[in-house]
């Protein structure tokens, strides 16, 4: 009977004002069927958390070019943490050099898409990885 | 898990509410039991409806109101309706971008919703989620409908206040705006007022409520003038909405529209139930089938039908 979506927070955190990126992947998401809540440019990670929990997401997509990724992922993450939520996913694209990933990874990213990746394999990525949060358990 | 998610909705949890709504939205039985808990808790929030052409400027005026309300420690909560797309089910919600000065305000809660195939400017849901938004103690609850033109006017059913914003020169013009979009303005919001032509859209608006015989009711919709981007014009919103809400009290249309809603819900709920009660006693295996025969032109499904409700209603 219900129709279980899965929502999905696009986010550009940071200060480079460039959201072409962001935009690409929130079209591709809602062409593969999901709902995604997009929030613009420039958010700060409290905005980017409190989006997310109101928005009860089951996944947030972040597109970072300044070079902030490795304090702003983490960041995000840990204001999740202190507010009881484990449970969505965090990925992220953008120009995030290859030496930086194990890093991010081990703070709890769980995917980094770097340029030149096509959109299908991020599009794939998302519907095998991202299920709703509120039938997971 | 349900008694204690609606207990936290009651003093107000973000992450509780957030998840109530999503229940609801996805159409979860739990949902329902919810409902029970939080509905003796309902009532008391003054439900605005926004509506207008797309890009009309809903969500910029939105969150400029936000700003007032908050000004005055009134608590608010945000319902925004964007639509699905027909094809994918997939749907970009985005009217948060133009909201997120309050992204960080515990007591602004913002909630953006798909129509997912619902018509009307909302979703099926958007019904139960502002109760639940007044369940948890919002003062206001502002709900953007999806702009698709002229067509969003279930909004007067869930609104005490109706806000219809319009622009000039967008095709907007006058001819545009039928019965159906003055009929339930409460309030016209004629935006982007710096743009030519503003002036005259004004006065055709004003035209026309005398021609349908607006003016001569007990409440004339005043058009105001605004700004949005600037914050021009918005005090104004702010006090006719006011205006409107106490002349609802005051009349006793208050009340009379609460009851049409609460008429309107318990239909809602009980169409829902039924379907939900004759589409699970139907075999899946014997309606494909009766759809099989259909198909194949050896019965009609006006037949079928009835023998399907009269068998399952006896
Ligand atoms: N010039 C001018 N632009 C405005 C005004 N108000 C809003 N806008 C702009 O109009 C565009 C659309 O504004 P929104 O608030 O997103 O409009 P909306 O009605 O919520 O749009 P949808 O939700 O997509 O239907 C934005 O670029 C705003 O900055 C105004 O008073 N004057
Ligand atoms: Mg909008």
């Amino acid at each position: 009977m219900g129709e279980e979506k899965v929502r999905i927070l696009v986010a550009k955190p940071g200060l480079d004002g460039h959201d072409r990126g962001a935009k690409i992947i929130a079209r591709a998401l809602k062409e593969a069927g999901f709902e995604v809540i997009y929030t613009g440019l420039h958010q700060t990670p409290e905005q980017i958390v409190n989006a997310a929990i109101q928005e009860d997401v089951d996944a947030i997509g972040l597109s970072i070019l300044s070079g902030a990724h490795n304090t702003l992922m983490p960041a995000i993450i840990k204001l999740l943490k202190e507010r009881g939520i484990d449970d969505i996913v965090v990925f992220g694209g953008g120009i995030i050099p290859d030496d930086d990933i194990p890093f991010l990874k081990s703070q709890g990213v769980a995917a980094i898409f770097t340029p030149g990746t096509p959109i299908s394999e991020t599009i794939e990525w998302v519907k095998k990885n991202v299920k709703p949060r509120h039938k997971r358990k | 898990m349900t008694g204690k998610l609606s207990e936290k909705v009651l003093k107000g949890d973000t992450v509780a509410t957030a998840r109530v709504l999503r229940l609801i939205d996805d159409g979860l039985p739990e949902a329902r039991e919810i409902m029970k808990k939080l509905y003796p808790h309902t009532g008391k929030a003054h439900i605005i409806g926004v509506t207008g052409a797309p890009g009309a400027g809903k969500s910029t005026l939105v969150t400029k109101l936000i700003g007032l309300y908050r000004r005055d420690n009134l608590k608010v909560g945000i319902i925004a309706v964007d639509p699905t797309s027909p094809f994918t089910g997939g749907a970009i919600l985005g009217d948060r971008i133009r909201m997120q000065d309050h992204g960080t305000d515990p007591e602004v809660f913002i909630r953006s919703v798909a129509t997912r195939g619902h018509l009307g400017g909302l979703s099926k849901s958007a019904w139960e989620m502002a109760k639940v938004l007044d369940a948890m103690g919002k003062d206001k609850i502002i709900v953007e409908t999806v702009g698709v033109g002229q067509d969003e006017v279930e909004i007067i059913g869930l609104a005490h206040t109706s806000v219809v914003m319009l622009v000039p020169g967008l095709g907007d013009d006058i001819q545009a705006i039928k019965a159906g979009i003055l009929e339930i303005a409460d309030i016209f919001v004629v935006n982007k007022a710096d743009r030519p032509e503003t002036n005259r859209m004004v006065r055709d608006l004003e035209v026309l409520l005398e021609m349908a015989g607006l003016k001569e009711r007990e409440w004339t919709p005043p058009i105001i003038k605004t700004i949005a981007t600037r914050g021009k014009g918005i005090e104004e919103i702010r006090e006719a909405i006011e205006n409107h809400h106490e002349y609802l009290k005051r009349s006793g249309k208050l009340e009379e529209k609460i009851k049409a809603q609460r008429e309107k819900e318990l239909q809602n709920i009980i169409m829902e139930m039924l379907r939900e009660k004759i589409f699970s006693r139907i075999d899946k295996e014997k309606m494909d089938k009766l759809i099989e025969d259909i198909a194949s032109n050896h019965k009609d499904p006006y037949s079928i039908a009835e023998e399907i409700l009269s068998s399952i209603l006896n």
